[in-house]
């Protein structure tokens, strides 16, 4: 036996127990919380720190929530648990409009550029491929006449995947196999992009550890081939983050606006039990709008980002 | 690996520095810290809070009285503490029966084909096993290309049905092609699924009491938040897994799912993924995650490690030509690439006690080398047997030959020749010496 027993059993059972309530409303619980209470108090916002820590929006972001409240209870002494549900979205909501996250309520594009391109971003296994594949087909829907450019050269299969989506959602694709020069790929696809006259090029690249320097600056050089065909491309930098990734989240942000320009956010996988949380806090620090949202894994699951369904979901019940 | 964690214990644990007891108030402060640093690293909210609760109660016990260094004490205790979340000594897997038979599961993106490739690879080089990898994702687009492609890598071979959609019966095809063909370890690579999917949860329950592995594995993402722990939960609740893969933790992973993960299932962790490459495999080890976590370092690894990928024989023929003072580019070029093969070297470096920091903002990669062997492979076998011919228009053709600057190629040089003295020098030490020596010597070097 260790130092000490830290985990017994009436404690793996408190645990256990804890983690239920988690998985069932956490409103409900700060609803609990707070109940037979007329006035946020230490308690209160104790209840509600937690419940914004579990849906992984983290240290920082939290405490600048909770400071937000603890500014509006000063300000208005009647402030009443009964209120607190309404203003706690609100500045949340807020949190996310000061960057135009959710300002677009549909799949929509510029009409000035043409074609309009857009080059996808994010460590391993976030979904980008995924997310390239419904996107496709949301723009399709719309009308748009859509290319696709396979510039993740790198992982194994990764190019097959997305000719299977190019397939699925029946739009052409630019490919040079796998192992070849991604920022070639790139090239190819926006030429073949103009003399097609298409109106959206969404490009795939492969899913780099943000702390790898050469693929990360291998970013900046497809980005500046793409500029030899079209002066003001990529113009979106589409930065995919996974919905269950926790505070790392940010620090992926970080070296990618760093490397790249990143424009634009999309959150994936949110259809387990993982909240998201982090991207408030990544949409506030760095000034980037979420625009998509991923829910599922058909064709139809990815959502223009809506700020206050998101943030509803933070303190709804999951099952 | 946990470095930012370490960073934020380093401040924690600098409040209490310097103080002569524990006290309630002092520690309250420093708790807090540590607390917030949990938190930060992914640590699940009650588990973080459980854990600091205990740090403290163990803090004011009656040990305390005896303590010298009351900031030690604490760092001694959050270091136990922290190990003993993660489990207790590394535990292998169960690989026994004919064939010994891996299922791999968890969620999408989780790193599941990768690591399987790993893995076998790791079974086939290290353990002698002759693997088969089965692809049982029948629904990701190109998820079995993948397998077929990790395997060509490896050199394992890969068994798959793109007929067959229903993954129990493809995985009982592999095991009974595994017998019929010699393979004696079996792994099963599934699909990536949500804990809430209960159609696929009943799917993976199912191919699990068909084929009855010996182990199955459930892999996760070092970089996952809070939720991790329901996510374990739910897969353990179906699927009673025996162990947990770490993927990812070569980043700047804070890992603090590990802790989260460990303390709700107990399930042990038993390997963790480090890199990109096929061989970026190691098994799990508490007690040194735990020091790493605290900023001891992580030398026992580095020395496994170096070990692993050094040859004996060599290192002797070149301990006694550094003695005679006979060390040429030839040589320099061989422990060059002695160092690639043991892999990242950011990840190595930061294994060294203290290294931690100082390597966190250098860009190092597996590249760092290429500029040097350029130049040297520029050299001529005259030029590399001997490095004092190199007059100066032998180093101007070196410099155009390697597409460097004849300033690179006097820097490396004059690197060498220091390098050369440092080690005769040396020469009386042990090589594993004279290696770290190096590794110390190469910032400053071309292409770093």
């Amino acid at each position: 036996m260790g130092i000490f027993n830290f985990f017994s059993r009436d404690k793996k059972e408190k645990l256990d127990e804890g983690l239920e309530k988690t998985k069932s409303s956490v409103f409900s619980k700060l609803t609990k919380a707070i109940a037979g209470k007329s006035k946020v108090d230490e308690e209160v916002l104790d209840n509600l720190e937690e419940v914004l820590i579990t849906s992984d929006v983290g240290v920082n972001t939290t405490l600048k929530i909770i400071e937000r409240i603890e500014e509006r209870v000063a300000k208005d002494k009647y402030l009443g648990t009964s209120e607190l549900d309404g203003i706690l979205k609100d500045e949340i909501a807020a949190l996310l409009e000061e960057n135009n996250s959710g300002s677009e309520t549909e799949f929509t594009i510029p009409a000035d550029k043409k074609p309009y391109v857009v080059m996808v971003v994010g460590v391993n296994g976030v979904g980008k491929t995924t997310t390239i594949g419904k996107l496709a087909h949301q723009f399709k829907k719309a009308g748009l006449k859509v290319v696709l450019g396979a510039a993740d050269t790198f992982r194994a299969a990764a190019v097959d995947q997305l000719k299977i989506w190019a397939e699925r959602v029946d739009v052409p694709i630019v490919e040079q196999g796998m192992n070849a020069d991604p920022a070639s790929v790139a090239y190819d696809t926006l030429q073949s992009a103009v003399s097609q006259d298409a109106d959206v090029v969404l490009i795939d690249t492969a899913g780099r550890l943000h702390n790898k320097v050469n693929l990360m600056n291998e970013l900046s050089k497809i980005k500046r081939v793409m500029m030899k065909i079209i002066p003001d491309a990529p113009h979106d930098v589409l930065l995919v983050l996974d919905g269950s990734t926790g505070q790392n989240a940010v620090e992926q942000a970080r070296q990618f606006t760093k490397a790249t320009e990143v424009t634009s956010l999309a959150l994936t996988k949110i259809d387990g039990t993982a909240k998201g949380g982090v991207v408030i806090g990544i949409s506030d620090e760095f000034k980037i709008p979420v625009k998509y949202i991923g829910v599922g894994e058909g064709m139809e699951h990815l959502q223009v980002f809506n700020k206050y369904e998101f943030v509803d979901s933070l303190f709804s019940k999951t099952e | 690996m946990f470095e930012n964690l370490t960073d934020k214990f380093d401040r924690a644990f600098k409040v209490l520095k310097g103080q002569g007891q524990i006290t309630e108030v002092n520690v309250a402060e420093t708790l807090k810290e540590v607390r917030r640093a949990l938190l930060d690293a992914d640590v699940n909210f009650k588990i973080a809070k459980e854990f600091t609760n205990e740090v403290k109660e163990k803090a004011l016990g009656s040990e305390v009285l005896t303590a010298v260094k009351p900031g030690q004490l604490l760092v001694k205790i959050t270091q136990e503490s922290l190990a003993e979340l993660m489990g207790g000594e590394n535990e292998e897997i169960n690989i026994k029966g004919n064939p010994g038979i891996i299922l791999m599961s968890g969620l999408q993106g989780s790193g599941k084909t990768t690591f399987s490739g790993k893995l076998a690879n790791y079974l086939k080089t290290k353990k002698g096993k002759n693997p088969l990898l089965v692809a049982c994702d029948v629904y990701r687009p190109a998820a079995i290309d993948q397998l077929h492609v990790v395997g060509e890598q490896i050199g394992v071979d890969v068994f798959s049905n793109r007929e067959e959609k229903n993954p129990v019966a493809i995985a009982q095809q592999a095991i009974q092609h595994a017998r019929s063909n010699g393979n004696n370890v079996v792994i099963i690579d599934t699909a990536g699924r949500l804990a809430v999917d209960e159609q696929m949860m009943t799917e993976i329950a199912a191919v699990k009491k068909a084929i009855d592995p010996t182990e199955t594995l459930f892999v996760v993402d070092a970089m996952t938040g809070q939720d991790a722990v329901n996510t374990a939960k739910a897969f353990n609740d179906r699927l009673d897994f025996d162990g947990v893969v770490l993927t990812k933790l070569d980043g700047d992973t804070r890992g603090g799912a590990a802790i989260s993960i460990k303390s709700v299932v107990n399930k042990p962790i038993k390997f963790i993924g480090t890199g990109e490459k096929m061989e970026a495999i190691d098994l799990f080890y508490p007690k040194r995650m735990a020091d790493r976590i605290l900023g001891m370092g992580d030398v026992v690894s580095l020395v496994e490690k170096a070990q692993e990928q050094y040859d004996e024989e060599k290192a002797r023929k070149l301990h006694k030509k550094i003695a005679k003072n006979e060390f040429n580019f030839n040589d320099f070029l061989d422990q060059i690439q002695q160092i690639k093969k043991m892999g990242n070297m950011k990840d190595l470096m930061s294994m060294i006690p203290g290294m931690g920091k100082a390597v966190r903002n250098l860009d190092i990669d597996d590249d760092a080398f290429k500029g040097i062997e350029a130049i040297i492979h520029s050299m001529t076998p005259a030029e590399r047997d001997n490095h004092k011919i190199l007059n100066g228009s032998r180093r101007k053709r070196i410099a155009a030959g390697s597409g460097t600057s004849i300033q690179d190629v006097n820097k490396l040089i004059k690197q060498f020749e220091e390098t050369r003295k440092m080690m005769h020098l040396m020469s009386n030490k042990k090589n594993m010496a004279n290696l770290m020596r190096q590794m110390g010597n190469m910032k400053g070097m071309p292409g770093m």
